[in-house]
């Protein structure tokens, strides 16, 4: 493997692991504050916080990670979607600069405060809809580049099926990302009345998501025929998704193996993101950025691969740590520890 | 009105929101350390006072964090809005700090929610150990980002040609001759000024509340923060006389624009307060003969180099000279404080300790983060018009989107709601958590003891 595929490769999988951890947490901010106006907050806002409150931190890291390795490693990114993205990347600032101090407020500070958790679920889904327009942008089309000068064509950009598609797939899978997780560990706490009403939303939001999947097949044939074909060449990848994703939505259909079921999600949705990432290859920004010819220095490179492994020996375990804490302790997904602090 | 320059809006949302950010990146940095000492205390004297303490600061700490965090996501990510050309020559040369940076943070993240959360399911020594990975990985933080900022004020480790980089040695752009007194100046500085600022808050609670408890309490916080803010300060200070000796070799033009120093000069005096005519003449300044020379040689007759020997388009802005005198004398007045309040407390007989006295150290906090801020802005504005010093100009990195001010805009509104809302939280926070309630509640004093 080439260093540069190896840094896009990691660039790719953090990318990924964000698209998770923050699906999660999107999505369960948004159904912590659906269930307080619906009355049900006390059924399932409980189970919500005792997985979110320890992690919330940790979900930003992963997209400062992602961007701050993109521009060591692909220094040309930081040229071309730094000037075209100002108003969209700045929009998205302000919307996770709001949601992650009002989640602290209202989690720490002021409970039970209807307006923050208004900021901090409304938000969550305006996110994902604002960093979607970056995957719809890196398709080409709508960046053009005039001598020293860098624009973006909105007019393209929102007369484009292609962003319309990306960005109702994000809204959507959020919500069913987060629901089939919190349906997993719902049912780890044996709290039956939770998992009902997130077995629902999980169940409800699955539809969605699929054809918002095939939706966005059809507008990149029409966007990026290039790509398409690419992704054809993959194809099997993408129907190893579609088999993950049945499976899954099965389980929690029968109501039986949630942990496997969840896993399923993650393979599902693996699949379909790595196939996706492969066919742009070896596009960053079509047809502007490569990784080969706009690799940052050989020196650069190898400091940054020796830095990334040298910091995930330490990285890994301390993951581990948390997640076995907090996500794989009975006890504490049960609430039996009493939570003072 | 001038004409729209995404240069000038460019700067001005570059500084607000670091402005902004680093009140809170300093506690990020500096509270882990004092919520460390009051634990580490609480678990040697079995004392359940200090313990309390360090739960009460990390309660506190959470929110402040968590605007920390935001702030600084805005931070790095604008650096590529708004100084995307900048970015393209950082991300060849400078990547590995910023990537290093990080990996600290993910670790610190990472910790800092299992410490928070994990207050009844560890002995008291195994759950302060998990404050390891909180201090270092803050500090860490700290100290790869004030890498970067070093570089840009003594970039080397790169050869830039028609703007293409070669020779690219990562290592040696870490170690730049800006970085070690520049990192050791921005922790210890952090640390002085959270000891201080929870200082406050102890004198603060102990002029509020008079309750026999609480006073006992709020003595014990008192004295472990003036205590550390006064070791943190004096190591500043000296750190600062070393980075005065470095800028005189190394960026001599910052130093002379912070002394208003124009004619190079041996025996030269340090200039305090003043104001500059129009025809560079200082006025109504006092003046200490020699100082400057010390500051910068070491030696009374150390020779300075003047502005006059620099072409006037490479001259920082003069104004420098405010900040830099702001960040000195406080500095010298929280030394000064804290050895008065340590003073009082070394007296035998017990007593309250002078209001006046508390109300300075109340003051004291406020004005050490004042301090932060004036220090920064000297650096800063003291380094123009380089954004890479001797490599590129700030016009030449700017972004030239057309929307920057309508950005500015959106971002002072944010910050105005996130300070706003924070206080409020803060407020209520520990008004409705009383010390006296949460010591009778933890069983540390009876009821009967309360009144």
């Amino acid at each position: 493997m080439t260093m540069e595929l190896l840094g896009v490769t990691v660039l790719w999988t953090f990318l990924y692991g964000y698209l998770i951890v923050a699906s999660i947490d999107f999505g369960a901010g948004f159904f912590s504050y659906y269930s307080a106006v619906t009355n049900k907050k006390h059924v399932i806002h409980k189970i919500i916080e005792r997985y979110l409150s320890p992690v919330w931190e940790v979900t930003n890291v992963f997209l400062i990670f992602f961007y701050i390795g993109m521009v060591g490693f692909f220094p040309e990114t930081a040229r071309y979607y730094g000037t075209a993205l100002l108003v969209p990347g700045s929009i998205a600032i302000i919307l996770l600069a709001l949601r992650g101090s009002y989640y602290a407020f209202s989690t720490y500070g002021a409970k039970d405060n209807k307006w923050y958790m208004l900021l901090y679920g409304g938000t969550g889904l305006l996110i994902p809809a604002a960093l979607s327009t970056v995957l719809a942008i890196s398709e080409g089309g709508i960046i053009t580049e005039n001598g020293e000068r860098i624009e973006v064509d909105w007019t393209a950009f929102f007369g484009s099926l292609y962003s319309w598609s990306v960005i109702l797939l994000a809204l959507v899978s959020v919500l069913y990302i987060s629901a089939m997780f919190l349906s997993y560990y719902a049912h780890r706490a044996n709290d039956q009345p939770a998992f009902e009403i997130v077995r629902r939303y999980a169940l409800f939001w699955s539809g969605p998501t699929i054809l918002s999947s095939l939706f966005v097949f059809y507008a990149i044939s029409q966007q990026n025929p290039q790509h398409f074909l690419g992704m054809l060449d993959v194809g099997w990848m993408f129907l190893a998704s579609f088999l993950c994703f049945v499976i899954s939505v099965y389980s929690v259909w029968r109501r039986r193996r949630l942990g496997l079921s969840f896993l399923f999600v993650l393979l599902q949705f693996a699949f379909a993101f790595f196939g996706y990432g492969r066919a742009h290859l070896p596009y960053i920004l079509y047809p502007y950025i490569s990784i080969h010819e706009n690799f940052t220095n050989q020196t650069m490179g190898t400091a940054l691969v020796v830095a990334f492994i040298a910091g995930l020996l330490i990285l890994v375990p301390s993951l581990i740590l948390l997640l076995r804490l907090f996500l794989f302790d009975a006890d504490y997904v049960q609430g039996k520890y009493a939570k003072k602090g | 009105m001038p004409n729209y320059d995404p240069v000038y809006y460019s700067r001005m949302l570059t500084e607000l929101t670091l402005a902004f950010h680093i009140i809170f990146a300093t506690i990020g940095v500096g509270v882990p350390v004092m919520i460390t000492l009051a634990e580490l205390i609480g678990i040697k004297r079995n004392d359940p006072y200090y313990t309390l303490l360090a739960r009460r600061w990390a309660r506190g700490f959470v929110i402040t964090v968590a605007i920390g965090v935001v702030t600084g996501t805005a931070i790095g990510l604008q650096l590529s809005l708004l100084w995307p050309n900048f970015m393209k020559i950082a991300g060849q040369a400078i990547a590995l700090p910023l990537f290093l940076e990080t990996f600290a943070f993910f670790i610190e993240a990472i910790f800092l929610g299992i410490y928070l959360y994990t207050w009844e399911r560890f002995k008291p020594m195994i759950h302060l150990m998990l404050l390891i990975p909180v201090v270092l990985g803050s500090s860490a933080s700290a100290l790869f980002i004030t890498t970067v900022n070093a570089f840009m004020n003594t970039p080397q480790g790169f050869s830039l040609e028609n703007g293409i980089i070669t020779n690219v040695k990562p290592i040696l752009a870490i170690f730049n001759p800006a970085m070690p007194t520049k990192v050791a100046h921005v922790l210890s500085s952090a640390y002085m000024t959270c000891a201080f600022i929870l200082a406050a808050i102890a004198a603060y609670s102990l002029l509020k509340n008079k309750s026999k408890v609480n006073e006992l309490y709020a003595k014990k916080a008192l004295k472990l923060t003036v205590t550390a803010g006064l070791a943190f300060a004096i190591t500043t200070a000296a750190i600062g006389d070393l980075s005065g000796k470095f800028l005189a070799q190394y960026q001599p033009e910052k130093l002379a624009a912070a002394e208003w120093h124009f004619e190079t000069s041996s025996k030269a005096p340090l200039v305090l307060g003043g104001i500059l005519t129009e025809n560079n003449e200082v006025k109504y300044a006092l003046e200490i003969p020699y100082a400057l020379s010390i500051l910068a040689g070491g030696l009374p007759d150390a020779q300075v180099k003047g502005l006059n020997d620099f072409p006037e388009e490479l001259r920082p802005p003069l104004y420098v000279h405010y900040f830099f005198d702001t960040m000195v004398a406080i500095g010298m007045f929280v030394i000064f404080v804290a050895m008065i309040y340590l003073w009082y407390s070394r007296k035998k007989n017990m007593k309250p300790y002078p209001k006046w006295l508390l109300n300075t150290v109340v003051f004291c906090g406020p004005l050490s983060m004042l301090g932060i801020q004036a220090g920064w802005f000297y650096a800063e504005v003291g380094r123009q018009p380089w954004i890479l010093r001797g490599y590129m100009k700030v016009a030449e990195a700017a972004t030239s989107s057309q929307q920057v001010d309508t950005m500015l805009l959106l971002f002072c509104i944010l910050y105005l709601i996130l300070a706003l809302t924070a206080v409020k939280v803060l407020t209520r926070l520990f008004k409705n958590n009383k010390v006296t309630d949460e010591l009778s509640a933890l069983g540390i004093v009876g009821k009967g003891e309360l009144q």
